[in-house]
């Protein structure tokens, strides 16, 4: 990381491919992380800040990946995390497509049901499915509602 | 509105995300759309997901195919309709061979005594014959078989299949599964929705359900009869009253769910405090397991019984119901006394269940 305008905050250096998601809600930014499988034995490059003071939201997180995209089903997992959150598409430094996220109507294996009598979570071949209300995810097989602490449900 | 909640099946090829239901089953008792079954087209290509106007035309070569899963399916005059015609295959306008040449398959994979043999004894009162399952022990289940393949099997040899299943779900997914139509009989602590219109019917035998007092009384947490119960009962209008003991009290949830039907739903400490406002009074067992030791069981249990001392004073109408089996929540004098009807709502599982069993097979 390098300071480029200490009057503007701490900015974190452009990448050159990759993707940068951009105004995570405050505090997300490891859980984006969790749910794109980034560990710290994965060998993609990473910025990340956290609680960076933001106009809109007040403190936001952002997230720099180097040389990956990312696929329509991160981004569900995202938007359940970081609703406002802003996708770029990096390449040769340059943005090439910015996107915000939408929560689908039906998140198809994002989600695990935290019922354990659910079907879902047994060896049948099928993936969990919820319907997203603005109640919460309700379980199309047990009809479980999962209110609150989504983070920890997604697969 | 209600929501559509998935939006294809594929029959015959694999399974895809359910569809809530729309049909123009009703034959000559039910015109205009009719919702509340889950509705595939079964024998041609999976249907297109959007709700479907009354008359709709089936592909060529294919049928129209229901599922009964889950009361949270049905709106109003689905209920209604199928209470209807429950009422006829009670009072003998029904043919006796409407269903000779069909064949049920029972799956019931944890213990039943009245479902299975009243859906046996529907299903022989209207012609048809019944193979069955009747544990999981004597199931391929134990070798490891998925209900998933277990449905695809028995798909093969059965016209409509009846489940009954220890996880909740379970009919929803065979419903994927499946090339024939799937009651669900029961799944975990999920959904009963056959009892559900039966407990209706036993109280439309008495009087208009619109706008009625009904207590459910017992463990409203875990019981899957009075979840569904209330959910169908949110649909007339009925104001709920709720009796439960610490601890199993109606889940929040469902509670909320309730009220935002627009049901009002009152909570009372004791029955003694509620019984006399009330026109049915729905008991459900207090599961012993559900406590850690015998005595606290007891102490619980018996402040829930209902005697006929605590009769004294209710009203004239007041109807007792229970799913039954009962553990001692209904003492047995209680029995002698004209507000006892359990047994003829297990009595009226028969004509709901062939009434259910003829419309997804006819």
């Amino acid at each position: 990381m390098s300071t480029k305008d200490p009057s503007r905050g701490l900015l974190v250096s452009p990448i050159r491919n990759g993707t940068v998601i951009d105004h995570i809600t405050a505090g997300e930014a490891l859980n984006v992380l969790r749910i794109l499988g980034i560990t710290g034995s994965t060998p993609e490059c990473l910025s990340i800040a956290t609680n960076v003071e933001s106009k809109r939201m007040g403190k936001k997180d952002i997230v720099k990946i180097e040389n990956r995209e990312l696929r329509t089903e991160e981004v569900d997992r995202i938007a359940l995390l970081a609703p406002q959150a802003k996708i770029n598409i990096i390449r040769d430094y340059r943005v090439v497509e910015k996107k915000g996220v939408e929560i689908p109507k039906v998140l198809k294996g994002v989600v695990r049901c935290p019922n354990p009598g659910c079907i879902t979570n047994t060896n049948e071949p099928v993936e969990s499915t919820f319907e997203v209300l603005p109640k919460g995810l309700h379980c199309l097989y047990c009809d479980w509602l999962i209110k609150d602490d989504i983070a920890n449900h997604i697969i | 509105m209600r929501r559509a909640k998935v939006t294809k099946v594929i029959i015959g090829v694999g399974h895809g995300p359910r569809k809530k239901g729309i049909s123009g089953c009703g034959a000559n008792h039910y015109s205009g759309e009719k919702r509340g079954f889950v509705r595939v087209m079964a024998g041609g290509r999976s249907d297109s997901g959007a709700r479907t106007p009354a008359g709709l035309k089936t592909p060529e070569g294919s049928r129209t195919m229901y599922h009964i899963i889950s009361i949270r399916d049905f709106e109003r005059r689905d209920l209604d309709y199928l209470l209807d015609r429950a009422r006829e295959f009670d009072t003998g306008e029904y043919l006796p061979e409407m269903l000779d040449d069909k064949l049920v398959a029972l799956l019931f994979f944890e213990p039943s005594t009245r479902t299975r043999m009243s859906f046996a004894t529907a299903m022989a009162r209207l012609g048809g014959r019944s193979i069955s399952v009747d544990s999981v022990e004597a199931s391929s289940i134990v070798k490891g078989e998925t209900l998933a393949d277990t449905i695809r099997v028995v798909s093969g040899y059965a016209d409509a299949i009846v489940l009954r299943h220890p996880k909740e779900g379970a009919a929803r997914l065979a419903s994927e599964f499946a090339s024939v139509p799937v009651i669900n009989a029961g799944d975990g602590a999920g959904q009963h929705p056959s009892q559900t219109l039966l407990d209706l019917y036993t109280i439309r035998q008495s009087m208009p359900i619109d706008g009625i007092d009904v207590g459910l009384l017992g463990d409203l947490r875990y019981g899957r009869t009075a979840h569904s119960l209330a959910l169908a009962l949110s649909l007339y209008g009925v104001t709920l009253h709720t009796i439960a003991p610490g601890g199993l009290e109606m889940p929040a949830n469902i509670a909320l769910e309730l009220r935002e039907r627009g049901m009002e739903v009152i909570e009372h400490a004791d029955v003694q405090g509620a019984i006399r406002e009330l026109d049915v009074l729905y008991v459900t067992r207090i599961q012993r397991e559900r406590f850690p030791d015998s005595a606290s069981y007891y102490n619980v249990a018996s402040s829930y019984r209902i005697t006929p001392d605590l009769l004294a004073g209710v009203r004239d109408r007041l109807m007792l119901l229970h799913p039954l089996p009962r553990a001692g929540e209904i003492d047995p004098a209680v029995d002698r006394t004209p507000y006892a009807r359990y047994f003829e709502q297990a009595r009226n599982g028969v004509p709901v269940r062939m009434a259910l069993l003829h419309e997804v097979m006819k």
